[in-house]
């Protein structure tokens, strides 16, 4: 048994604590873990990105359950600590007490709610925790929702920013005469103000809040100056205070925090404290670095090892999509101090820096913050830089002008430059975590933590990693969809469905699209999201498709095309052999091949004959065989039961019911299937992207699998008794993958990004969830399964199949 | 000398769209940009005879549906790293009616 410890706040200072003590020293303690909030540690910083729906609260967990049960720690979460006895040594919460040896208090801060009348309305939020996240998210889901945001700070304007982006009407009050007074000048702030409103937020400076207005709820905002602002909700984002109320009742030494020594000891040698709650040397500190440094010494004291917290210079950045906003050290004005100034309105760019006596004290950088990394190295290392002053401004890279190479920059860098400031670390780290034997970007975030907090030093972390490695660094997929836009696939995704865009002119004019209408890489891709989010709502944009899927055929490199009518399951009959022999004479088709698929293709037809082909096969009862589709494809059976000695259960029946109930969904990449009627997998199944495998007691269903440029074989996702529930597995699986995954990645590539465990955890171990994509697959399937060929029959897009005009029936000069 | 004859309505095209026009000198792609601008140039990609009218047009390109060089529509040239380009024919929109420069189809078909 250890001693036990007890944890007050489950907050981000807490979760490093304990990582670096269950490291150093795993089981010297039992750990019970206190948090007010009703969930775990989670990664504070990034509730903007959730906010605006860049991320999910799934994606921010910073320690999930498997993390506590692994490391044996209680989790008391929902369940506030009231009081601390010392004399006794107990902690006390509404449900009673709580032994502890010894005790660390990592209470975080609480937000300033500047008291004026109407403070106390519904509707008045802070901006702390998930809880005021999903408040606000609830009001900006009313249509035409309005919100006011009280400060222009940091904060302020990440919820700003987050708010607009879900279509509220936003509004900035700050009492200043410009926004983050702290860290820019006026014009720096000027550009940084034009940009908000840009994006449609009124930003409002010099603006004295007199009163909260409202009947039972907020309904505005009235200035001192008598302006009245609407607003339906108001979230004060006027600063934090250390939440150091516990340690002051238990008697503890505070100032506006907790009072620590060096090794992070308050004035009771069996409490620590740890976190914005802290005050050391007369500072409170409210940006994770620091506290991230605070945590590491916990740890060590806590083990007994010497340990001292230095404080050191920290860098902050604004974490709003599309502005760039980085500054560190001091940049106060005082005597003695200089300025370096560049600007360049046009561009929108602005720098900042703050000279004493031949040394950096403090840099800004507005628009283009490359080189911060480069000046906070030399604000902390105070490097006498008289030598390159007259440069200093342009930067790493000013070598007589050259162009900026932004790898040579990166190559610049010294050692000891940091990359990522919330978790300190410099370039060196990385370079030995690489030495060290990590050999990808994810391992070195791993062993390092660079970029695993804020993540806006993602691309920094990554070019050090692609400069050491060199040639064996294998870059991950470039992090804009395309050059049109530096959104993800998956950004774009999760804004379409938060911000309710339903069109690609509406998604490309809300995400700021960089080309006009956008080009044969996105537009595709974006219309391929909207109508798997937008089932029956969403118009499908032929023109953003490829020709193969406009004219539902597959192009041929003369220009005809081919034909593959359905075979369900492989099986056909007399009749449809019948109708494929008479087309193929009839329209003098020069190729009839089976394909690798279990089908027919009938392959050389012009494509001015292509409805009259369809029209002679449909009226067979065939219907197009998606030969061509990011869609469903082949289900490839075996003869199973009916026929075979070994067959366990009825494949090809199955086969066709998958087929039936699958044809005509558009996804991701194209989507195989095969049932095969035992485990010797005559349909080789286990290289498809859904297969089965029928065994005495049911059905095997494999995934993931692919024979193509990759070789892939499947996984197993589970076995199920009854074809019903082979079906049912089928469809949510299917919708999982539509839902999830990046265009033009096929099942294996998105499993590879997700993880198989979390697909069995939604298709399989998930009942609800699994339920909810099944009925997504089929509600989708009510509008997109349709015969694309019979509506051409029936003249849709008729301008395809026929010549604008005739010039050659006019006599030539 | 110019001639410019009626090949069509602008209606006729869709948006982003081509539509093919047959000539003694072989198929013209007529396309139509979503700013409303038509271009006309020979339905045949330089790099292997690809039909551009199949492309997916965008800005004031296509993309070759065969192996995505991206043709310019108003000078016909392929742009970026590919080279060669195709023949363009003038063309204006008058109240809504296509007109093409048919003697500069003249002088292809006199130039083949
Ligand atoms: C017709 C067929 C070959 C045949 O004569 O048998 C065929 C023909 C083409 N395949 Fe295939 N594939 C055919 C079965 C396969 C198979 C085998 C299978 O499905 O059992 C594979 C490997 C299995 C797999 O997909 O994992 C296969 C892997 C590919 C790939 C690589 C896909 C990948 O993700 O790695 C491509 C390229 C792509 O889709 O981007 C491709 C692309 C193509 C295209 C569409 C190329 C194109 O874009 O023009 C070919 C069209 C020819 C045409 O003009 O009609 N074809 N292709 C087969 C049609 C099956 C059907 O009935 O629908
Ligand atoms: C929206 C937002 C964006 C931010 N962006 C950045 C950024 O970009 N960069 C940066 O460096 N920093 C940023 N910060 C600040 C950063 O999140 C904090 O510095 C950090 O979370 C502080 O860690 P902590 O552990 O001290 O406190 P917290 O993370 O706040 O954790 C304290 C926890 O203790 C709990 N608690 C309090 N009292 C009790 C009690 N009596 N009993 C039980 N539990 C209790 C609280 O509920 C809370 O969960 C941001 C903060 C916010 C809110
Ligand atoms: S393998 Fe597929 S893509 Fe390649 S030539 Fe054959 S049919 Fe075409
Ligand atoms: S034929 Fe056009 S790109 Fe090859």
């Amino acid at each position: 048994m250890g001693q036990k410890l007890v944890v007050i706040g489950a907050g981000m200072a807490s979760g490093r604590a304990l990582e670096h003590l269950f490291e150093t020293a795993p089981g010297a303690y039992d750990v019970t873990l206190f948090g007010a909030e009703p969930r775990g540690n989670y990664n504070r910083i990034m509730l903007s990105p959730v906010l605006s729906g860049e991320k999910t609260y799934e994606e921010i967990v910073t320690h999930d359950a498997a993390w506590y049960a692994e490391h044996g720690v209680t989790t008391r979460f929902g369940e506030a600590v009231t009081g601390i006895d010392r004399t006794r040594k107990v902690v006390i919460t509404a449900t009673g007490e709580t032994p502890y040896d010894k005790l660390v208090i990592a209470t975080g801060s609480t937000p300033f709610i500047i008291p004026v009348p109407g403070h106390e309305l519904p509707g008045v939020l802070a901006y702390r925790d998930l809880d005021d996240v999903e408040a606000m998210l609830a009001a900006s889901r009313l249509p035409g929702a309005r919100a006011v945001v009280i400060g222009g700070g940091l904060l302020g304007l990440e919820a700003a920013a987050g708010l607009k982006m879900r279509g509220m009407e936003v509004t900035v009050l700050h009492i200043m005469p410009h926004l983050m007074e702290r860290q820019l000048d006026a014009s720096a702030a000027f550009l940084l103000a034009r940009a908000l409103e840009a994006r449609g937020i009124e930003v409002l400076c010099e603006a004295h809040t007199a009163e909260i207005r409202g009947q039972g709820r907020v309904e505005g905002v009235l200035l001192k100056d008598g302006r009245v602002i609407p607003a339906d909700i108001v979230v004060m984002a006027a600063g934090i205070r250390p939440s150091s109320a516990l340690a002051r009742e238990a008697g503890l030494a505070c100032n506006r925090g907790v009072l620590v020594d060096d090794a992070m000891v308050t004035s009771d040698e069996n409490i620590l404290a740890v976190g914005e709650c802290v005050e050391h040397e007369g500072v409170c500190y409210g940006l994770v670095a620091p506290l991230y440094d605070q945590a590491k010494v916990v740890a060590k004291t806590l083990t007994g090892q010497e340990a001292a917290f230095t404080p050191v210079e920290i860098s902050t950045k604004l974490k709003v999509t599309g502005c760039d906003l980085f500054s560190a050290g001091d940049f106060a004005e005082g005597p003695g101090r200089e300025e370096i100034v560049f600007r360049d309105a046009m561009r929108g760019v602005y720098k900042r820096l703050v000279l004493e006596e031949g040394r950096i004290l403090g840099a800004v950088m507005y628009g283009d913050t490359a080189d911060g990394g480069w000046f906070l190295s030399k604000i902390k290392a105070r490097e006498d830089i008289s030598e390159i002053r007259d440069t200093l401004i342009f930067g790493p890279n000013f070598a007589g002008g050259a162009t900026l190479d932004p790898m040579a920059a990166v190559a610049a860098l010294p050692d000891d430059a940091e990359i990522c400031g919330c978790n300190g670390v410099c370039k060196g780290q990385i370079i030995a975590a690489i030495d060290g034997g990590a050999k990808s970007l994810d391992a070195v975030k791993a062993v390092t933590k660079a970029s695993t907090s804020c993540g806006s030093c993602a691309g920094l972390t990554e070019k050090v990693v692609a400069l050491t490695l060199g040639d064996d660094f294998v870059l991950p997929a470039a992090s804009g969809m395309c050059k049109c836009t530096d959104h993800s696939h998956d950004e774009v995704r999760k804004l379409i469905r938060a911000q309710a865009l339903k069109s690609i002119p509406e998604v490309q004019q809300a995400l700021q699209w960089k080309s006009s209408g956008g080009c044969a890489s996105c537009r595709p891709a974006l219309n391929y999201y909207l109508l798997c989010e937008w089932p029956g709502e969403y118009e499908d944009h032929g023109k953003s498709r490829f020709i193969n899927e406009r004219v539902h055929a597959n192009i041929q490199k003369d220009g005809t095309y081919s034909v593959v009518p359905r075979m369900w399951g492989g099986i056909t009959n007399a009749a449809e052999l019948r109708a494929i022999a008479d087309v193929a004479e009839k329209f003098a088709i020069p190729t009839v091949k089976v394909t690798g698929g279990q089908r027919i293709d009938l392959l050389g037809v012009r494509k001015e004959d292509l409805p009259a082909v369809w029209a002679d096969l449909n009226a067979a009862g065939m219907v197009s065989g998606h030969a061509y589709a990011k869609g469903l494809r082949t289900v490839k059976t075996c003869v199973g039961t009916e026929h075979c000695r070994f067959g366990t259960q009825d494949s090809t029946g199955l086969g066709i019911k998958l087929e039936k109930a699958l044809w005509g969904a558009w996804s991701p990449h194209k989507f195989k299937l095969a049932v095969s009627g035992c485990p010797r997998n005559c349909a080789e199944a286990t290289c498809k992207d859904f297969g089965v495998v029928c065994v005495a007691e049911g059905y095997q269903l494999h995934v993931g699998g692919a024979a193509g440029l990759d070789v892939r074989q499947t996984e197993l996702l589970c076995t199920v008794k009854t074809e019903e529930e082979a079906i049912e597995y089928c469809a949510a699986f299917y919708q999982l993958y539509r839902e999830n995954a990046q265009y033009l990645h096929r099942p294996y590539k998105w499993i590879a990004k997700v993880g198989l465990d979390w697909v069995k955890q939604q298709v399989v171990e998930n009942e609800e969830s699994r339920k909810a994509l099944t009925a997504r697959f089929f509600h989708s399937q009510k509008f997109h399964q349709k015969d694309p060929w019979a509506e051409r029959v029936r003249g849709t897009d008729s301008h395809e199949f026929a010549p604008l005009a005739d010039l050659t029936q006019v006599a030539a000069e | 000398m110019n001639d410019f004859i009626d090949i069509g309505a602008l209606e006729d095209i869709p948006s982003q769209g081509a539509r093919v026009l047959r000539t003694h000198v072989g198929c013209v792609a007529v396309f139509r940009t979503a700013e409303d601008e038509v271009f006309a140039l020979d339905d045949a990609c330089p790099h292997k005879k690809g039909p551009l009218s199949n492309g997916i047009q965008h800005g004031r390109s296509v993309t070759c549906p065969l192996h995505n060089w991206v043709i310019d529509l108003s000078t016909g040239r392929a742009t970026g790293a590919d080279e060669g380009g195709v023949a363009t024919y003038p063309v204006q929109v008058r109240g809504g009616r296509i007109l093409l420069d048919a003697s500069s189809l003249a002088a292809r078909l006199a130039a083949q």
